[in-house]
Formats: structure tokens, C-alpha cells, sequence
């Protein structure tokens, strides 16, 4: 069993900026009834206003749980949440106000055509009847999709659902706009198309709190990421001072074709510009279940202070030192990726 | 402090009447479908039972003025239940469409006072409809003004009779329960709610009088009885209204309590 670091990074829960907190706090809890454990386990960060804030980790780690606290539908079993300053738990009319959400699945109107769900959604905010208009016919524009203004949501493919629903979430002009999810189940075009309208939002005064799986979108959206498994948070910063955490320069994931003992492990590490390795476990999915680790093929990291494909030939013999033969190879520089497989001994998916 | 509050309530009353003017929008562009779902059925009722077999001569003469009331009451208990039942089974378990109201600015409990609001207007809609096609039917219907104050309680209540009914089943059933929906409590909330029988004259069926007694659709029809044909033996209209004001209080309550739990986690 691969170590669990709790803490490995003496992380600052707050944004370093001083613009205001949009987004605070404070050791939240959340536990389901019946649940055996936590779902959200003492969490606390701060999201500076307008910042983009990404929460990463695999299903189930927290992040839609608390999402949903900060958005009022999931109560808190403790701790503190504040949005735009109010407390979520003492007022959640008046922190709906500041925030807008959107959800990983539609929910959007049936019954009204796309125009009507942005401008029906206004009105609940109390936006005046002519400024949700203008405001309307602004947001179809930007999210193209004023030819489909008309339509009712039913045919919409997932990507046009996410756009509706994004125009819709910022008709009311919110502080914080979370988004669940935003791109996942999206096909490329429309995943790019998302990112850039979320690119642009970071230019203006909205702080959006994104939940994602994908560390690709995390890395590309986001200014902070904070990493979430089993409802705790294990490290928070910028992606970039995330990736520089880690040792070494140079990354190169090997796999062999059958599993070993640690003495591989050791003599890989031995190896000259070898700063750490990290066995690689395959994770259960789908309900799928997955061999025990001792069973499982050889799949190491190592992280190299130097060019990572110089190291494919010494490590390759080490391999076959033990009698077994390299089967796949990945060179790469460290990613996000790299960081919850070094926090936690699993991969993201 | 009585400023920002007065405009936190503004504020939250104007959420309010959005999403109810939302809910008679959609109804008036569907307004065809609207009438066909709560008419269609009183109104073949109405025809086979009223008309049909009474020139058979199965029924006697005095019967469809006996059974519009009951009718009546059926329509504006029905109604209301199925305006808040059905869609809001859809709305938790699939369409998740509530979540946008439930995150307006208002309070939790108005989104379910929204949807009761509306169940009513809706309910009062369909059994005033019921007036001139009982007229069309039946050539005349009984109408006394004398009677109207409690017409008009007996239609109220029953409406919020139906609409706790709804609220109930809306939060308590699941999605793929909606089929036992309609045939475990629909069908026989339909008939033992005396709206077919005038309940004293049940005296004959006794085990059938008692069940009837649980349906709270009874003492609807049987106060409505009390307002329109005072003449066939009915149940005091006193007890009519404190039973249904007792049931809607229990309805609406647990109803609510539903609509927490599935609003919020």
C-alpha cells in the first residue's frame, strides 16, 4: 500500500491576494445519514474574488458535496461556509442571491425555449424585465446561440445543454459561479468551446469555482487548485508551484509484463537521476474490480532530475536484472496528474 | 433595520411571483392540454352517469343532481393533486428542474407554497369549467346562492385537500413508482370519495361507509352536496369543514416536511 501523504505541502488555505474573499471556508463537514464516513471531512480553503478556483480529484472525493453546501441544497454537518461574506447556513436566501450553479446533468426548463429559461431565470433574481432582455439577447449572442433561441432545451446535445446552462447561470449577474463538472461527457469541440467562454469569464469580475476530474482543465482554467480525496483536501496552490512541489524534472512511467517485489523498486531507485518512485496501482472502475496490488503488473513512476529518455535503457535492464521485460514506456514532464499520484498512490480515473 | 429587511422580503416575494407567473405561462401556452386533463374525465363521468344512464332509465331522475356535486368535488380534489403530484416526481427524480427555483432567492418553503398556490388556481379553473358543461349535459344543475358560502369553502378546501395529497405523493413517491401513483391511490381515492353516492346512504353498505370516512374527498363532496341539493341527506357541513380543515393540516405538514428533505440534503 502505497504511503498517504496527509499534509505534504505546508499549503495557505487563503488566497495570497488581499481583493476580499468571495468564497470562505472553514473545517466543513458534511456526513450523509448512514453513511459510514465522512463525505466531506474538515475542509478549508478561500477563494480570492475573481479568481478561477479549481477542485480536482477522482468521483467521489467531495467536491459536488461541497459545491452543494456552499450553493445551500446540501446542509453542513459542520463548520463553516461563507459566500460573498454571508454564512450559507444562517442565510441561504440571501447567499442564493450571490451565487448562481452549474449542475453536472440539465436541469433546464422543458417547458420554456432557451430565451425563456434565461429570461424566467432573471426574473427569480429579480433582474427588471428589460434588462433580462438585453441581458438575454447579450448571452444567447456570446454563446451562440441566438438561431436556437426559440428552441425548447428537449434535442439539445450536452454541449449546447452546458452553454444554455452557463448563459442562464450568469443572467442575474452572481459573484460566484460554480460549475460542476463543466466539460465531462463533452466531446472535444464543444469542451474548447466551454473553455474559452470560462477563459473569457476570467477577465471579468465573476469568481468561478469549477469541480473537475479532468487535471487537463484544472491546469488550463484554473489559478489555484485545490486536490480533494475522500472528502479531505490534500494540497492547494497554483498549478504550477503544485507540479514544482515535486521532485525532479523529468518523469517516465514504465510497465512490465508481470508484478515484482520491491527489491525492483530499490534498484530502479538506485539508479543515477532517479529522485523517487512511486508504484502505480490500478484503481477499481465501473464496478470493475481490480487485482489486489501484490498481483498486479509492475507499474512504476520515477522522477528524474534529467532528461527522462537517457534513463529508458538503464531502467529497461534493471527490469530484465529481474526477469521481466519493459512493456510500455511514457516520458512526459510532471502534470497534475503527477501530483494526486504522488498524494495519494493512485491515478485520477 | 427595517429598511434592508422590507427589501430582503421585496426581494423574495418578487422570486415568488416569478416563478408562479413562470407556472401560468406555461399553462396558458398549453392551455388545450391543460383542459383536456382535468376535463376529460368528469366530463365522461358527468355524460355515462348523468345522462347516459339515466335515459336508459337505470337511474332515477333526481340522480345527476346528486351526483354533479360529487363531481365537482372530484374535479377540484383531483386536480390539484395532479398538478402538484406528477410534476413534481418528474422535477426531484429526472427533469431536476426545481433545482433552478430552489436556488432563487427565496426561502425553501415558497417554492413549495408556489406549487400549492398554483394547484389551486388550476383546481378552480377546471371545476368552474365543470358549471356550464354540467349545464350542457344535463340541461340544468343545481344551483342555490343561498349555499354559496359553502361551495365556495367546500372548493377551497378541497383544492388544498388535493394539493397536500399531491405535495405528499410528489415527495414521497419515487420515479419509477409513478405507475402505482395512479393505480394504488388515484383510482381508489376516485371512489370512495362518495362523489358517485351520497355517504348516509351508505347506511346499507356499512363496511363501505367506514372506509369512506378515511377519504377526506368525502366530506368535500358531501359539503358541496350541503351547498347545491341540501334536500338529499348529507353530512353536516360543519363537520365537512373542520374533518378537511383537520386533514390539511395534516396533509400539508408531512407534505412539506417531504419537500425538505428532498429539496435540501
Amino acid at each position: 500500500m502505497p504511503k498517504v501523504h496527509p499534509r505534504p505541502y505546508d499549503f495557505e488555505v487563503l488566497p495570497r491576494n488581499d481583493a476580499g474573499h468571495a468564497v470562505e471556508v472553514v473545517d466543513l463537514v458534511k456526513r450523509y445519514p448512514k453513511a459510514p464516513v465522512n463525505a466531506v471531512d474538515g475542509v478549508s480553503f478561500g477563494v480570492a474574488a475573481g479568481e478561477v478556483f479549481g477542485l480536482l480529484g477522482p468521483n467521489g472525493a467531495g467536491k459536488t458535496t461541497t459545491v452543494g453546501m456552499l450553493t445551500t441544497r446540501v446542509r453542513p454537518t459542520g463548520g463553516r461556509a461563507l459566500v460573498g461574506g454571508i454564512d450559507v447556513m444562517r442565510d441561504p436566501v440571501r447567499a442564493r442571491r450571490q451565487v448562481a450553479v452549474v449542475p453536472q446533468r440539465s436541469n433546464l426548463d422543458r417547458s420554456l425555449s432557451i430565451r425563456d429559461n434565461l429570461v424566467f431565470h432573471a426574473a427569480y433574481h429579480g433582474v427588471p424585465a428589460r434588462e433580462r432582455e438585453r441581458r438575454a439577447a447579450e448571452l444567447l449572442d456570446q454563446f451562440g446561440l441566438l438561431d436556437r433561441a426559440g428552441d425548447k432545451p428537449d434535442f439539445f446535445s450536452g454541449g449546447q445543454g452546458q452553454r444554455v446552462m452557463i448563459a442562464r447561470a450568469l443572467m442575474h449577474a452572481p459573484q460566484v459561479l460554480f460549475l460542476d463538472e463543466p466539460t465531462t461527457g463533452l466531446d472535444p469541440a464543444a469542451r474548447l468551446f466551454v473553455w474559452d467562454r470560462l477563459r473569457e469569464l476570467r477577465d471579468s469580475e465573476v469568481t468561478l469555482i469549477l469541480t473537475t476530474h479532468d487535471m487537463d482543465e484544472a491546469a488550463f482554467l484554473a489559478d489555484r487548485v485545490a486536490i480533494m480525496d475522500h472528502g479531505r483536501l490534500l494540497a492547494l496552490d497554483t498549478p504550477a508551484a503544485l507540479i514544482g512541489g515535486l521532485e525532479g524534472e523529468g518523469t517516465l512511467e514504465l510497465a512490465a509484463d508481470g508484478s515484482a517485489d520491491g527489491a525492483v523498486v530499490d534498484a530502479l531507485a538506485a539508479l543515477t537521476g532517479v529522485e523517487r518512485v512511486e508504484t502505480v496501482h490500478l484503481q477499481a472502475e465501473n464496478g470493475a474490480e481490480a487485482p489486489p496490488p501484490a498481483a498486479q503488473p509492475l507499474r512504476v513512476r520515477l522522477y528524474l532530475t534529467g532528461d527522462a529518455a537517457l534513463h529508458v535503457a538503464p531502467a529497461a535492464a534493471v527490469l530484465a536484472d529481474h526477469g521481466l521485460a519493459l512493456q510500455d514506456v511514457k516520458l512526459g514532464t510532471p502534470t497534475l496528474e503527477d501530483v494526486f499520484i504522488h498524494l495519494t498512490g493512485r491515478t485520477l480515473r | 433595520m427595517a429598511g434592508p429587511i422590507a427589501l430582503e422580503q421585496a426581494t423574495q416575494w418578487r422570486a415568488f411571483r416569478a416563478v408562479l407567473r413562470r407556472d401560468l405561462y406555461v399553462t396558458w401556452r398549453e392551455l388545450p392540454a391543460f383542459l383536456a386533463q382535468v376535463i376529460l374525465q368528469p366530463l365522461f363521468l358527468l355524460f355515462v352517469f348523468g345522462k347516459v344512464l339515466g335515459s336508459l332509465g337505470y337511474t332515477r331522475n333526481n340522480y345527476a343532481h346528486l351526483l354533479f356535486p360529487g363531481l365537482l368535488a372530484l374535479t377540484a380534489v383531483l386536480t390539484a393533486m395532479q398538478t402538484l403530484a406528477f410534476p413534481l416526481v418528474a422535477e426531484f427524480g429526472w427533469t431536476k428542474e426545481i433545482e433552478d427555483r430552489l436556488l432563487a432567492p427565496m426561502p425553501t418553503l415558497f417554492v413549495a407554497a408556489e406549487k400549492v398556490l398554483f394547484a389551486l388556481l388550476r383546481s378552480f379553473v377546471a371545476t368552474l369549467i365543470m358549471l356550464p358543461i354540467g349545464v350542457l349535459i344535463l340541461g340544468s344543475i343545481p344551483w342555490r346562492w343561498s349555499g354559496f358560502p359553502l361551495f365556495v369553502a367546500g372548493l377551497v378546501l378541497g383544492a388544498l385537500v388535493g394539493a397536500g395529497f399531491g405535495l405528499l405523493m410528489g415527495t414521497l413517491v419515487q420515479p419509477q413508482r409513478i405507475n402505482l401513483l395512479f393505480s394504488l391511490v388515484f383510482t381508489p381515492l376516485l371512489f370512495t370519495g362518495c362523489s358517485q353516492y351520497p355517504w348516509p346512504s351508505l347506511d346499507r353498505l356499512r363496511w363501505f361507509q367506514v372506509v369512506t370516512a378515511a377519504n377526506p374527498m368525502t366530506y368535500v363532496s358531501e359539503s358541496l352536496r350541503g351547498a347545491l341539493v341540501p334536500s338529499v341527506p348529507h353530512i353536516q357541513p360543519w363537520i365537512c369543514l373542520l374533518v378537511l380543515a383537520v386533514a390539511i393540516c395534516v396533509l400539508m405538514s408531512v407534505g412539506v416536511k417531504g419537500f425538505y428533505r428532498r429539496a435540501i440534503d
